[in-house]
């Protein structure tokens, strides 16, 4: 059972890439400074309008329609996928293959938020959200996008814990239990000593051992894989 | 090969790669923000771009081995990262070309509506047909249209159009605040009644409806009531757009509902991403006839033309649009 929120897409070149599709939070967050900012900038065209009468009403009320239902488009056009508040919250609009997302998706999912947004506040999107593996609103799903983390939140390794001796792998394990105990040993630095200690503990069939003595055997088998690489 | 080693000897062209995107992505910025680009700016972006795919495809190796030789997961991040930036420079979404405006007013936009006749002719039953039935219920059966219009609602729809109304003709400034009016108002109301369709259709279907039936209210009560003459000259102008392109909204919403419905031999995620093409064009080409009704709206409707002239120009237009939507771009090629 995968718990992480990775994505992996598989691009032309063969290669898979790895995307980190954020959830219905960060969204909200970024829709929400949106919002504030569209609101500024309607007030602010309200008093400048104020002085120009009809003509002033007519361009306050095509700068809303505008707003409303073009804001987004524009932004994912120009600015790579990026509203403002998306900047802000480090996110960011791609297709579901990785590029960027194409005119007509940008209109499609942008459209569809009055769609989202019902029962208010976005029942419908947060309803949807929950039901797929990448945290697609219906918008989404109909323009087949993503809402991605970019920059992806950056790995703070630490330095790994020295372990005692590089210990030689007991069995030939997978290559994903390689990976993870590799990573275990990398990431040792940074684990809390009774969170490490538990997962060493977990790792009792293979080392043989329990307490200390798993620990030390358990980042010596994870240093001798990194060593080997 | 060890891992660092492999990071020394490849190390060079993620260099370069990041260097190429880095002198596009300024290039890019300097076109956006029409900015005067530096003097060495384009030739480095048009290097950039020459080298672009031979290191993009360089990284995309390295990121493959990297992660099947299990190297460190900063590593692989850092290399998922720069392809990932390679990958989104490379494929971009096709770009329009300048001449596509009146390809599709001409061609794209009555085509695609040519396609969907179907589902254009249960919007326009939809419509129409409630639409008929409240025209008629003013006379036969008036306590429907009471049921819709409130007292208030029929108050203000008559004082509107009171033929011993003075002054018909609105001083030029509120023109142009009606207009903007119109465009907020009417435009949003199409998009909703397109975008709701997704619901299986069912909000197209409320939208087409609803407003056939208060509209049909307003229609039957006003001529009715004696009403009629300075009604019906003012809606005829207008209303060719706007009453034609509401119904071509709600059957682009229809298709949207449809392909969720009857997705045939596709999933449905497919079908709707399919479809939802051909109903965008729909919808965009409903949205600029709507333009030209807030137009012909503000401008033209409330004007002080005399009546005859008013129903001749509708008639025009009427039979204008209809013969756009079914006759513009049969010959044509698409381009």
């Amino acid at each position: 059972m995968k718990l992480d929120s990775l994505l992996l897409v598989e691009a032309p070149e063969g290669v898979e890439l790895s995307l980190r599709p954020a959830g219905p939070v960060p969204r909200v967050l970024a829709y929400g400074f949106d919002l504030l900012l569209r609101s500024f900038a309607y007030g602010f065209a309200g008093i400048v309008a104020g002085f120009l009468g009809g003509v002033g009403v007519a361009f306050v009320l095509i700068a809303m329609f505008a707003g409303e239902w073009f804001y987004g488009v524009l932004f994912e056009q120009l600015a790579d996928g990026r509203t403002p508040g998306k900047r802000l919250m480090g996110l960011r609009v791609v297709a579901e293959n990785g590029t960027p997302p194409s005119w007509s998706a940008s209109v499609l999912r942008n459209f569809l938020l009055c769609v989202d947004f019902l029962p208010p506040p976005f029942g419908a999107g947060w309803f949807a959200c929950a039901g797929g593996r990448a945290f697609q609103r219906i918008g989404d799903h109909a323009a087949g996008t993503l809402v991605v983390h970019d920059p992806t939140p950056a790995l703070v390794p630490g330095a790994p814990r020295p372990a005692a001796a590089a210990v030689p792998l007991p069995v030939p394990l997978e290559r994903d239990e390689q990976r993870a105990l590799r990573e275990l040993f990398e990431r040792s630095g940074s684990l809390s000593p009774a969170r490490l200690q538990e997962l060493t503990d977990l790792l009792a069939p293979l080392t043989g051992a329990r307490g200390r003595d798993g620990l030390e055997r358990a980042l010596g088998m994870g240093a001798d894989l990194a060593r080997e690489g | 090969m060890k891992r660092d080693s492999f990071v020394e000897r490849r190390e060079p062209r993620w260099r370069r790669l990041e260097a190429a995107l880095e002198s596009l992505e300024q290039a890019g910025r300097a076109r956006r923000r029409l900015r005067r680009a530096r003097p060495a700016e384009p030739a480095a972006a048009r290097e950039a771009l020459e080298r672009l795919p031979e290191l993009y495809r360089g990284v995309c190796q390295d990121l493959a081995l990297a992660r099947r030789r299990l190297y460190d997961a900063a590593l692989i991040e850092r290399l998922n990262r720069l392809a990932l930036a390679g990958h989104h420079r490379l494929y971009r979404a096709r770009v329009g070309t300048r001449g596509r405006t009146v390809d599709f007013l001409l061609r794209a936009f009555p085509a695609a509506v040519r396609a969907e006749a179907r589902l254009v002719a249960l919007a326009h039953l939809f419509f129409y047909g409630p639409f008929a039935a409240f025209v008629a219920a003013a006379w036969l059966a008036p306590e429907w249209v009471a049921a819709v219009l409130s007292d208030e609602a029929m108050a203000a729809m008559e004082s509107m159009y009171d033929p011993s109304a003075a002054t018909f003709g609105r001083a030029s400034e509120s023109d142009v605040a009606m207009f903007g009016m119109y465009v907020m108002n009417n435009i949003g109301i199409a998009f909703r009644t397109f975008a709701t369709g997704i619901v299986f259709g069912l909000g197209s279907v409320f939208f087409l409806v609803f407003n056939g039936v208060y509209i049909g209210a307003v229609f039957g009560h006003l001529t009715r009531f004696g009403y009629g003459g300075t009604l019906h000259s003012f809606v005829v102008g207008h209303g060719a757009f706007e009453l034609t392109a509401i119904v071509l909204s709600g059957a682009a919403g229809l298709r949207l509902g449809l392909a969720l419905l009857r997705p045939g031999a596709r999933t449905r995620a497919r079908a709707l991403r399919e479809d939802a093409r051909g109903a965008l064009v729909i919808v965009a080409g409903a949205g600029a006839m709507l333009l030209v009704a807030a137009f012909v709206e503000a401008f033209w409707s409330s004007s002080g033309f005399p009546p005859r002239t008013k129903y001749l120009a509708g008639a025009l237009l009427w039979a204008g649009v209809y013969a756009w939507l079914l006759l513009a771009g049969r010959a044509r090629a698409p381009r």
